[in-house]
């Protein structure tokens, strides 16, 4: 019962995933696609919690982790690269 | 090393002294250093005659590769003796010569002599080796320097293209003819000649026998002007006369006679080598006598009449060859071809030189070598005169010079074919005597005009450059002797035949010539048809010449383009050409271009290899089941690829690149691989942001707005083929799976052997460690190729910081 559950859940998981890659394919502006795949990256988080209850295992902890820390940084970057144009800025050219 | 080795390795090694005799003595010309040894050397093989003579033969090794089987083999017999005294001698008398010919002051005579020598010992080389490879080498040294030689006044234009033809020409002969050694020790597992002709009956019926005859053959008559690759003979009179005197008259030229000479015995049973030989020689003989005859240049006139002369001996050993269907013969009369070979060469050589030499006495004197100029010079330079008579009656076959003596075997030997009934030589021998006898004809008609135009007529003194007068006696030294020989071989030609001619002849052929063969050369034979052919060549030859400028027109026939020389210069040019054609259509600088070779060569190699094996199998026996959730995860990465290619905006590319790479991390996940997944994630990210990286520094042109890709039929057509072969050999590669994988092992020892759980992170830096060290290193190397180009601007504008 609880097997089948999880494979609900990563099924749906797996179709918002769809549902993301649509909105970052579609996306009207680039701001869109970000956010996109900032989602996609927290979703990412939960298949791969997912997956290691199934697999029955703690060796992805740190991917988990690692993947939270990522589409942080990598949302980031890119707000950042919309708003200013560069990612790291050079502090002699101010 | 025997003396033998030494005397065949002395010019060498004086021609490493030479440049520094150059530079010590500059008052004593050069040359009288360098022609010591010739005139040593001289001496040194005429000492052989006595022992060649009574059919022995002197053979001295001295090991070069002992694992090849190559060894310096020497091996001195008549036929190798015969050409040793030529190379010698003639070479003695060419250098006395270029003493007074070449000038002290004006001329670089440290490279003359230098390479001189070093085809004089090239030459010896050649005659004397009995390995086949030692031969080879020393053939395209002779190759190399007489390439030296012509360009030696390498200023000018003409010596340059002369060099270059005739460096081209006969190193293609000469590879030819490596090719033909390289069968030859295929066929009798030896490079040794002597070894071959012992095993010369077996040799015929093996496969490669033809080949490697046309290979050889090829090889000799590139190397002695034969038709049609003569060509490169007339564009060498560009040479210093002593050059073409020594090299183009009386040695090098010679080589591929030699060559034909020497292989005789191994190849002549075949009516390809018969019929080969004596037709190119006849033909030769024919084109070159009636080419020269148009010519205007004195030098060019002797240039087409030794083309002419070495068919004559070429189609005299082709029909040598013949004797040997008629071993039983009581007088075997086709073995006379092979004594009028040798005594022509013989001949040749002596009245050749001297008429190269008399040319350059002429060129010397009034400045020039047009015939049309010249006249009248009987007068003011008698000896020259003199000497030019004897050379060139005996050139033209008269008597009592020894060119008649020769001449008159020739047409015997020639008169002697109609009786020939192999090779279907009953319908075609007629052929010989004819062309044989209009070749003469025509002979004897440049004969005449080397002697008679420059030296009888009005004197022409506006048109000379200088005022003539006869040469300086150093000059003349060498010519007189050249026309001693010529008479004294005429009137006693016996001196030359037992001690000579004989034992030359028994290593042509050496199983007919045995201890009761003698060669008797007679003055007077009889009438017989050749004399009444001499006779009638005379007649003719004196009303042609007499006739001359009434059909001179027959040469405007033949227009300037349909020559030989245009074929060879328009097939260069187009060899050029289309070369460069086809470099300009595969090398067109584009790399989408190169990139589409490639694929499209991947996936035909591959694709017709898959065909050709039948290699594609699929087996799903082994195939995992596939759950629900990996096909999402593909239908997320197959639509991330594909929207990749219509995306828009680079910007929607590189998010579109990210999602499909974390999505290729979470297969990691699935797949149960922690490790890969995490680097997947972290090395994903940084690359989106260099991408960024990227993106952000593109110029904005006009030219790169952002747009859609454009799509193009055959980049399609390609990159579905490239992803469908890499897709099937994937398949059946996984079908194919012949053995177990080996990772159990490491399953077990992981914590046993090395103390680790983690089996990837135990492979990575204990069982498989070096592999690790080395992705190290290029990690490093690209950190430090990045830094680098960022920081390193040699040639560009000066940086703001």
């Amino acid at each position: 019962m609880f097997d089948l559950l999880l494979k609900i859940a990563l099924l749906g998981v797996s179709l918002s995933m769809i549902g993301f890659l649509y909105r970052l394919i579609k996306g009207p502006s680039v701001p869109d696609r970000v956010v996109a795949l900032d989602a996609m990256g927290i979703n990412l988080i939960a298949i791969v919690a997912l997956a290691s209850i199934v697999m029955d295992t703690s060796a992805y902890l740190e991917a988990i982790l690692l993947l939270g820390i990522l589409s942080f940084i990598g949302t980031v970057a890119f707000a950042k690269f919309l708003e200013k144009g560069e990612i790291i800025e050079n502090d002699r050219d101010r | 090393m025997s003396l033998l080795h030494w005397a065949v390795l002395s010019p060498f090694l004086l021609a490493i002294i030479v440049p520094f005799l150059y530079k010590l003595f500059r008052q004593i010309h050069t040359g009288w250093f360098v022609l010591i040894l010739p005139v040593l050397l001289f001496t040194y093989f005429s000492r052989f005659i006595s022992l060649t003579k009574q059919g022995e033969v002197i053979t001295e090794r001295a090991t070069w590769i002992p694992s090849l089987g190559i060894h310096v083999d020497f091996y001195l017999d008549g036929l190798g003796l015969l050409f040793a005294l030529l190379i010698t001698g003639i070479g003695s008398l060419v250098i006395l010569y270029s003493i007074f010919y070449l000038s002290k002051v004006k001329e670089k005579l440290n490279q003359f002599y230098v390479f001189l020598l070093l085809f004089m010992g090239a030459m010896l080389g050649v005659v004397l080796s009995d390995n086949l490879i030692v031969l080879y080498s020393f053939w395209e040294f002779t190759s190399l320097s007489s390439f030296l030689l012509i360009g030696y006044w390498n200023e000018r234009e003409r010596s340059r293209y002369g060099a270059q033809k005739s460096l081209l020409i006969t190193v293609f002969g000469g590879l030819s003819l490596l090719g033909g050694i390289i069968l030859l020790s295929i066929m009798g597992n030896t490079f040794s000649i002597r070894e071959l002709i012992s095993q010369s009956g077996e040799l015929m019926d093996h496969p490669l026998f033809t080949p490697a005859l046309l290979l050889v053959l090829l090889g000799a008559f590139t190397k002695s002007a034969q038709f049609p690759f003569h060509i490169w003979l007339p564009d060498a009179m560009e040479a210093p006369t002593p050059v073409s005197a020594y090299l183009h008259s009386a040695t090098m030229v010679k080589a591929g006679i030699y060559l034909v000479a020497r292989l005789s015995p191994v190849f002549a049973e075949s009516g390809v080598w018969f019929w080969c030989v004596s037709i190119a020689g006849l033909i030769t003989l024919f084109w070159g006598s009636f080419s020269a005859v148009k010519q205007t240049d004195l030098k060019g006139i002797l240039a087409f009449s030794t083309i002419s002369q070495l068919g004559l001996i070429m189609s005299l050993l082709g029909l040598g060859a013949a004797a040997l269907h008629y071993d039983t013969l009581g007088e075997n009369i086709y073995l006379a071809a092979t004594v009028a070979a040798v005594f022509h060469l013989i001949n040749h050589a002596t009245f050749k030189g001297s008429l190269f030499m008399v040319a350059g006495i002429i060129d010397h004197e009034t400045g020039t070598r047009d015939i049309r100029k010249l006249g009248g010079l009987m007068q003011l330079m008698p000896i020259t005169f003199t000497v030019a008579v004897i050379g060139a009656f005996s050139m033209a076959g008269l008597p009592p010079f020894n060119g008649f003596l020769s001449k008159e075997m020739f047409l015997a030997s020639m008169v002697n074919v109609l009786e020939l009934d192999i090779f279907n030589m009953e319908t075609w021998g007629v052929l010989f005597p004819v062309l044989a006898w209009v070749a003469s004809v025509f002979t004897f008609i440049y004969s005449m005009i080397v002697v008679l135009k420059p030296f009888t007529g009005k004197l022409q003194l506006h048109l000379l450059e200088k005022k003539p007068h006869e040469a300086p006696i150093g000059m003349l030294i060498s010519p007189i002797i050249l026309a001693t020989l010529v008479i004294v071989f005429g009137i006693f030609p016996n001196l030359l035949s037992s001690s000579i001619i004989k034992p030359a002849v028994a290593s042509i052929q050496p199983n007919l010539v045995d201890s009761n063969f003698q060669v008797h050369i007679a003055f007077w034979h009889g009438f017989s048809p050749e004399l009444w052919m001499t006779i009638g060549i005379i007649v003719i030859g004196i009303i042609l010449y007499k006739t001359f400028p009434k059909w001179k027109r027959i040469y405007q026939w033949l227009p300037e383009r349909f020559s030989l020389n245009a074929l060879y210069d328009n097939g260069l040019n187009a060899l050029e050409r289309s070369a460069s054609s086809v470099m300009k259509f595969l090398m067109t600088g584009s790399i989408r271009t190169y990139l589409l070779s490639i694929f499209l060569f991947f996936i035909l190699s591959l694709g017709f290899a898959l065909y050709w094996k039948d290699a594609f199998k699929l087996d799903t026996g082994n195939f995992a089941p596939i759950g629900l959730y990996e096909m999402v995860l593909a239908a997320i990465i197959v639509i991330g690829s594909i929207s990749i290619l219509f995306a828009k905006s680079r910007l929607t590319s590189i998010i579109l690149l990210g999602a499909v790479g974390y999505t290729v991390s979470l297969f990691f996940v699935l797949f149960r691989a922690p490790d890969l997944a995490l680097t997947q994630l972290v090395i994903e990210t940084i690359s989106v942001a260099l991408f960024l990286l990227c993106f952000f520094h593109l110029p904005l042109l006009a030219s790169r707005k952002e747009e859609r890709m454009t799509f193009r039929l055959n980049n399609a057509l390609i990159s579905i083929g490239v992803g469908t072969i890499v897709t099937l050999i994937a398949l059946s590669a996984h079908s194919n799976k012949l053995f177990d994988s080996i990772s159990s092992y490491y399953l077990e020892n992981a914590y046993k052997e090395a103390g680790g759980k983690n089996v990837v992170n135990v492979i990575l830096v204990d069982f498989r460690g070096l592999d690790t060290m080395f992705e190290i290193s290029v990690l490093s190397i690209a950190a430090l190729g990045i830094f680098a180009m960022i920081k390193l601007r040699l040639t560009g504008r000066k940086d703001k910081s």
